[in-house]
């Protein structure tokens, strides 16, 4: 037994305990719930970027035979939105439209051709309005305002100034200012959107199957908008196919298909295509960035100044934390003093942002880490040596009041060092090769939801019964990032048992208690704290019931997993045994673990929004990558990856690597090809083929040295795996990029066109037209 | 219009009406109710969708129903034998080839493909393979790791790809 609990216990190599369904075909995903009675569900869009709505007639489709319901924005009185003070977008759109591909109108049918031929029957009449593609535009002193409480189309501006940044530049030996463009970027999960929404009207019932990172704002959602008791709502989350962000808030493809299904009063499936998946967007947003940093002659940042510009999009979604991370995560990866911030979110006639892997850190940690190096170059100082010396000394408060415990940086970096041979290699490769440093870090849950209640943070419940197996009920998502494996390896952990006996039902609400999802890394540190709580109380009652039938005294009982035993000469009682006596009592045994964070996490409020950054735990990252360029083609080829991650403790070191691997790829799709780019206002990237995921032919060996710093807080020392090593691979690559070529590129991505133009501009002298100095532009023609 | 068509589907014999403009994607999730084989874009983009027709990969998304009378069509449900996984089951499995699942069965198709032609594949070979397949989640590294050990699985004399 002892030999198994370590194959499949904390800290082992544990395949996903719902692997099986998925490489059997057997894992079902929405839009696999093929229910013979279903009505196909389709959604009519918006040509316009920004028009008054006159008319949508849907007279026409009405009467094509086989569709059983229309609906227009007249049937959406009621608004919603992921946050309380933002809740600006009608599920079909209403008086105004906002961005080409709104959602319209909608149609159930018997099926797809009927559907579709409906949806081209539609006809919408409009005023148009003039439409910003451009954060620039969208501030213009004479722009229309895309929403009539935001004057001047911005949705959120964040200033502070925390120490004296004018006297930290005073005093440094280098100051050095740059700008940086960072394309906006999708998440482009695997499973498009889908959603199957039945409605008993016998009963006034809505059920709805969601592909979604947080059934209960889904749920949340549905009754705001249906204008229903929650009690008479269940959301169910199936499998779903990856998320990164974009299903963290309610999408309007859920909402949608329960007002179809409420409408005919029976079942409605709607599956989007990949094309309107990318316009449901809640992706990156297009980030411009000047950044000023102040160094000592030894490294020391002495201010740091940051302007950040979101083109938000048309509603607000996630955007004011978008904004505000961008902000508040400029500290906890180093000791800074002097820092000033100025952040501005700006609404534009583009499908909505959200939140993407690395929620509002990462295009400004580009930015950092870019002008560090490039600083550091220019001091004659390592790259690695300048970090080394602004290192926190945890445990510590930043000076806005981030919580740091737990800093496993100095490792991450020592290790990058080692394994790429950076001190023996770097400057001395071969022409056209590079290596290329950078950090980051990423919150373990923030430390307060959203939408906070005033409940614990998070509730796990577990279930024994006559059958002797234990149930993990949470509504935690499983979205794939092993979020159910993890619960129940703790769970084992905690009872000491093999995880073959711990089964878990995760997401559907019927069942599971409430939970926030699977949003900023949350689950293993928050959920999984819960579930130790509760295998601690189901310990302790087995352990007292053990002591009866033994007739000892429960601290005299000894838990071996398996075996409860009073004494080493004890044969003991076998759990089945354990778990009889215990039912005895009640019955079905069932207890509840739960978590809240400490009020010392929280953030402060030395602004307005202060709060946002706050966690229970940082994750950090370093990461070394060599390249080669092609100085012929402007081709950039990742030779390898070399990344540590400190994740606190590795509770299932498979799960940590494929987490770390997946964000370093990520964040190289984002570095290298991955682009939303628009024509007026029409998103011209809307599939696989010019939205340019990096395929296996492109994508290098990833080397993850795991780093174990045992936060004090977390489940077993334990802090997120699945973000913070995103962020760094993107100025990693371009410090890379620069070191084999002495080009510096701060517009992302560096396509291959960008550095032959570079490489051009640098080998030959400027034209008199300056041409060869236009930069492609982005969101533009 | 409608027609028939007889195939081999899984190792069953099958007689289907489908109508001449459907996909063998839609025909099979749809009609015959083999949902393990997934969407995951609007044609020929992603490899979500691979099955294999007379052993070799197709994009079923970009073949029609029709296409495939006569001829013997394998999804990701053939695979394994009395609930036990096959070797390229079980590498992505043990390996974590699959993470969020969903581009799984297409990269397991292929991949059993692959295995067929060439039990013995070196990273070429595999990288070659499973080019047009995309994943979001792993970055790849893990789901060649994956082949890898299937394909050993296979040199020890184990399951069949």
């Amino acid at each position: 037994m002892n030999e198994m609990t370590r194959l499949t216990g904390i800290g082992g190599h544990v395949p996903l305990v719902d692997g099986p369904e998925k490489v059997s075909g057997r894992a079902k995903y929405t839009a696999d719930f093929i229910e013979p009675d279903a009505l196909v569900g389709r959604i009519y869009r918006s040509p316009y970027a920004h028009a008054e709505i006159l008319e949508v007639d849907t007279s026409q489709a009405e009467r094509l035979p086989g569709v059983k319901a229309v609906l227009t924005g007249a049937d959406c009185a009621r608004t919603f939105g992921v946050l309380p003070i933002a809740r600006t977008e009608h599920p079909l759109a209403r008086d105004k439209v906002r961005y080409k591909g709104e959602p319209v109108a909608a149609v159930a049918a018997v099926d797809a051709e009927t559907a579709e031929r409906a949806i081209r029957l539609i006809r919408m009449r409009v005023r148009e309005l003039p439409a910003y593609f451009t954060a620039r535009a969208a501030l213009a002193a004479d722009a229309v305002a895309l929403h009539a409480k935001k004057a001047g189309n911005i949705e959120r501006d964040v200033n502070f100034e925390l120490g004296s940044v004018e006297g930290g530049f005073a005093v440094a030996d280098l100051v050095r200012a740059a700008t940086y463009n960072c394309a906006e970027v999708c998440q482009n999960q695997m499973e498009m959107h889908a959603a199957l929404a039945r409605y008993d009207r016998v009963r006034d019932r809505m059920t709805v199957y969601a592909s979604t990172q947080v059934p209960y704002y889904v749920h949340l959602m549905l009754a705001q908008i249906l204008e229903l008791e929650m009690s008479r709502i269940r959301v169910v989350k199936p499998f779903v196919g990856g998320g990164f962000g974009c299903r963290t808030e309610c999408l309007n493809i859920e909402l949608i298909t329960a007002l179809l299904a409420r409408k005919v009063g029976g079942a409605v499936r709607t599956v989007i295509s990949r094309e309107e998946t990318f316009i449901t967007h809640r992706g990156r947003p297009e980030t411009d960035i000047t950044l000023k940093i102040g160094l000592s002659r030894d490294g020391r940042i002495t201010a740091v100044d940051c302007e950040c510009i979101q083109r938000g999009g048309a509603h607000s979604g996630y955007g004011v934390v978008t904004i505000l991370y961008a902000g508040s995560m400029l500290y906890a990866l180093y000791d800074l003093n002097n820092v000033r911030y100025a952040g501005r979110r700006v609404l534009t006639n583009t499908p909505p942002c959200g939140a993407f892997r690395g929620h509002g850190t990462v295009d400004v940690r580009f930015a950092f880490e870019s002008l560090l190096d490039e600083m550091a170059a220019e001091l004659g100082l390592d790259a690695m040596a300048v970090r080394r010396a602004n290192y926190l000394q945890a445990p510590t408060f930043t000076d806005n009041d981030l919580m740091v415990n737990s800093y496993g940086l100095p490792a991450c970096v020592d290790w990058v060092e080692r394994e790429s041979g950076w001190l023996a290699r770097k400057g001395r490769l071969p022409k056209g090769k590079g290596l290329g440093f950078a950090c980051s870090h990423y919150i373990s849950g923030a430390s307060k939801p959203v939408n906070w209640t005033g409940e614990p943070h998070a509730t796990v419940k577990l279930k024994v019964d006559f059958d002797s197996s234990i149930v993990v009920l949470t509504g935690a998502a499983e979205i794939g990032q092993g979020s159910s494996t993890v619960l129940v390896q703790t769970v084992a952990e905690v009872l000491g048992l093999d995880t073959s006996r711990v089964r878990i039902v995760s997401g559907d609400s019927d069942v599971v208690p409430k939970d926030n999802g699977s949003y900023s890394s949350r689950v293993t540190f928050i959920v999984g704290n819960a579930a130790i709580d509760a295998a601690n109380k189901l310990k302790g009652l087995l352990l007292a019931a053990a002591a009866r039938r033994l007739e000892a005294e429960p601290g005299d009982v000894e838990c071996l997993g398996e075996v409860y035993r009073a004494g080493a000469q004890d044969k003991g009682l076998a759990f089945e045994e354990v778990v009889a006596e215990a039912l005895k009592d009640s019955g079905t045994i069932t207890v509840t673990g739960t978590y809240s964070t400490i009020p010392e996490s929280h953030g402060g409020k030395k602004y307005r929004g202060a709060a946002i950054g706050g966690t229970m735990g940082y994750s950090y990252s370093a990461q070394v990558v060599e390249v080669s360029v092609d100085e012929e083609t402007g081709q950039v080829d990742v030779d390898k990856v070399w990344v540590a991650h400190d994740c606190g403790k590795a509770l299932n070191r498979l799960s940590v690597e494929g987490q770390v691997q997946g964000s370093v790829w990520m964040g190289m799709g984002q570095a290298m090809s991955e682009e939303a780019r628009y024509h007026d206002g029409l998103l011209l990237t809307a599939n696989m083929l010019d939205y340019r995921v990096p395929t296996i032919k492109d994508s290098p060996p990833i080397a993850v040295g795991i780093v174990e710093s045992n936060d004090p807080h977390g489940p077993f020392g334990a802090k997120e795996a699945g973000e913070g090593s995103l962020a760094a691979f993107l100025p990693a690559l371009t410090n890379a990029i620069a070191d084999a070529t002495g080009a510096r590129f701060n517009n992302l991505p560096v396509t291959p066109d960008r550095v032959f133009a570079a490489l051009e501009r640098r080998a030959r002298p400027l034209g008199e037209d300056g041409s060869t100095q236009r930069k492609r532009g982005t969101g533009g023609a | 219009m409608a027609r028939l068509i007889e195939l081999t589907l899984n190792g069953r014999r099958r007689i289907d009406a489908v109508s001449e403009n459907r996909l063998l994607l839609d025909y099979v999730r749809e009609q015959a109710g083999l949902t393990g084989t997934k969407t995951g874009c609007d044609g020929g983009e992603c490899g979500a969708c691979t099955v294999l027709v007379d052993d070799h990969p197709r994009l079923s998304c970009l073949t029609l129903a029709a296409a495939v009378a006569g001829r013997r069509v394998d999804t990701i449900e053939a695979l394994g034998s009395a609930g036990a996984l096959s070797a390229v089951q079980r590498g992505f499995h043990e390996k974590l080839g699959s993470q969020c699942g969903y581009c799984t069965p297409g990269f397991i198709m292929a991949c059993a493909g692959l295995l067929r032609r060439n039990p013995n594949p070196g990273p070429e070979d595999i990288r070659s393979a499973l080019g047009s397949n995309i994943c979001r989640c792993t970055g790849y590294v893990k789901i060649i790791e994956a082949v890898e050990f299937a394909s050993r699985l296979l040199a020890e004399g184990g399951t069949a790809p």
